[in-house]
């Protein structure tokens, strides 16, 4: 866990754009052959991570966690909540659509929803999303990606038969 | 008979809640199931409410339940990691409390403790997952075996009025997809827009899943509704509230508030897909009695075989 408390963080980086980069950074031969070299030595993986995190700091209040729901979150980061909730908004949100917590900042799922349906992908946030990792924090959440680790996170379709745990 | 048992009948439903006191004694709790064990088939015990410690809701439950009376027992995901979650429902059902309402519960920062850490390691749907899975898979979110699997009646709750107002249905979908078998709604006090999100979780066939209890609270006086205004997250009270009851003098807006409830209970009961109310009385029970029978409702429980 890291040290700061969450707070809800409207991102730099407009939803658009944010699309179009997930095509471009898709898991594929090229890039886990990448993760694979970069895991594989640790100066390499520190500033890979280290670039990643000022990098996803710098444009959606990134905290590190590890294992990024961004994709399917209509690129909002859901760790900004404070209470950290990964399928979809509390019932304290207000009236304005203000964070319950911090009533001077936007609710991360109100965001996420106009963000989502504003590029037709409201349907990413009906996705059940497991419980998360906690010894994953801190780690490179793209490596983690490209290396097939984040596959398990959410659920594939909107209803569910599986399990919630991730290593059964 | 049972939550579980009037639901399955098809019968319309009444829950109510119990705040456990801020004190080593269930009497007043003993004592308010028992006033209105004649009245409705279950009602909730809070999980140290509006994140203040109180009682644990595991043991007000029970003593409800001593009380002849079915509990629900609440669980929110502020306090206990998901070790504890879960140790909790195998405690809870070894001791028969069948009934477990989940939510993520309300932040620290607004109760007695506020600096105390937020844990909120599961969110309410991972939980209700969790639950499901212990319950029917007979394993823990580890993988582990369970022998005996818990016997479970899972509930959420949800806020239709609360941003984003357009996927608060789909939310709820997402509840019933991880396990949840009854809701309660926060406080109807707009019964269109209620109305409205009924029409939507129709549509996403929920109702057939799931059955929804509508909150209806009985509003004791101005002071109370503007603290519940400023105070309660997530609820809005609407205009109309205010001005009906500004229209009464105060030795009447208790009565009034009363009025006002069974009227929204008479109205929600014409919807659709609606299964029952909960009722939002906390520290005002003996209103119960009272919204029932204005509201028509006569569903006296004692003399139905309970």
């Amino acid at each position: 866990m890291t040290a700061a408390s969450p707070v809800p963080v409207h991102p730099r980086l407009g939803a658009r754009v944010a699309y179009r980069l997930q095509r471009v950074l898709r898991p594929n031969a090229g890039y886990r052959w990448f993760a694979a070299r970069i895991e594989g030595q640790g100066p390499a993986r520190a500033l890979f991570t280290s670039a990643e995190r000022q990098t996803k700091q710098k444009a959606f209040g990134c905290r590190m966690c590890g294992q990024c729901a961004l994709p399917v979150t209509g690129y909002v980061c859901p760790m900004g909540c404070p209470k950290e909730l990964r399928n979809g908004p509390c019932g304290g949100v207000g009236a304005d659509g203000s964070c319950e917590v911090y009533p001077d900042r936007r609710c991360v799922w109100v965001d996420a929803y106009d963000r989502a349906a504003a590029a037709q992908r409201a349907g990413d946030l009906r996705l059940l999303h497991r419980p998360i990792d906690h010894r994953r924090w801190g780690q490179s959440s793209w490596l983690n990606y490209w290396q097939g680790r984040d596959e398990d996170l959410w659920t594939s379709e909107p209803g569910t038969t599986s399990e919630p745990g991730t290593r059964t | 008979m049972s939550l579980r048992e009037r639901l399955a009948s098809g019968g319309f439903a009444v829950t109510a809640e119990i705040s456990p006191p801020r004190g080593a004694s269930i009497d007043k709790i003993t004592q308010t199931a028992a006033q209105l064990k004649d009245w409705v088939d279950a009602v909730n015990v809070t999980d140290n409410q509006g994140s203040n410690v109180r009682l644990a809701s595991w043991a007000g439950s029970l003593a409800v339940q001593s009380a002849g009376l079915d509990p629900v027992m609440q669980m929110t995901c502020r306090d206990r990691n998901r070790i504890a979650l879960q140790s909790d429902l195998l405690g809870a059902s070894a001791l028969g409390i069948r009934n477990i309402l989940v939510m993520t519960g309300d932040h620290p920062k607004f109760g007695d403790h506020p600096e105390a850490k937020p844990v909120f390691d599961l969110d309410s749907v991972q939980l209700l997952w969790t639950l499901r899975t212990m319950r029917d898979q007979h394993i823990l979110l580890s993988g582990r075996k369970l022998d005996p699997a818990p016997d479970c009646f899972l509930g959420a709750v949800e806020n239709p009025f609360a941003p984003p107002v357009e996927f608060r249905a789909d939310r709820l979908g997402k509840k019933v997809a991880a396990g949840a078998q009854f809701v309660q709604t926060q406080f109807v006090f707009d019964v269109p827009a209620f109305a409205r999100w009924m029409a939507q979780v129709r549509d996403l066939g929920l109702t057939e899943h799931c059955a929804i209890l509508a909150g209806v609270g009985a509003v004791r006086s101005i002071k109370a509704l503007d603290y519940m205004q400023s105070h309660v997250p997530g609820v809005e009270v609407p205009d109309h509230v205010f001005q009906r009851l500004r229209k009464v003098p105060p030795a009447q807006q208790t009565a009034e508030g009363i009025k006002l409830a069974a009227e929204i209970v008479q109205q929600v009961a014409e919807i659709p897909g609606v299964a029952g109310v909960h009722l939002l009385v906390a520290g005002n029970e003996q209103a119960v009695p009272a919204i029932l029978d204005r509201a028509g409702l006569n569903l006296t429980r004692g003399t139905d075989g309970r």
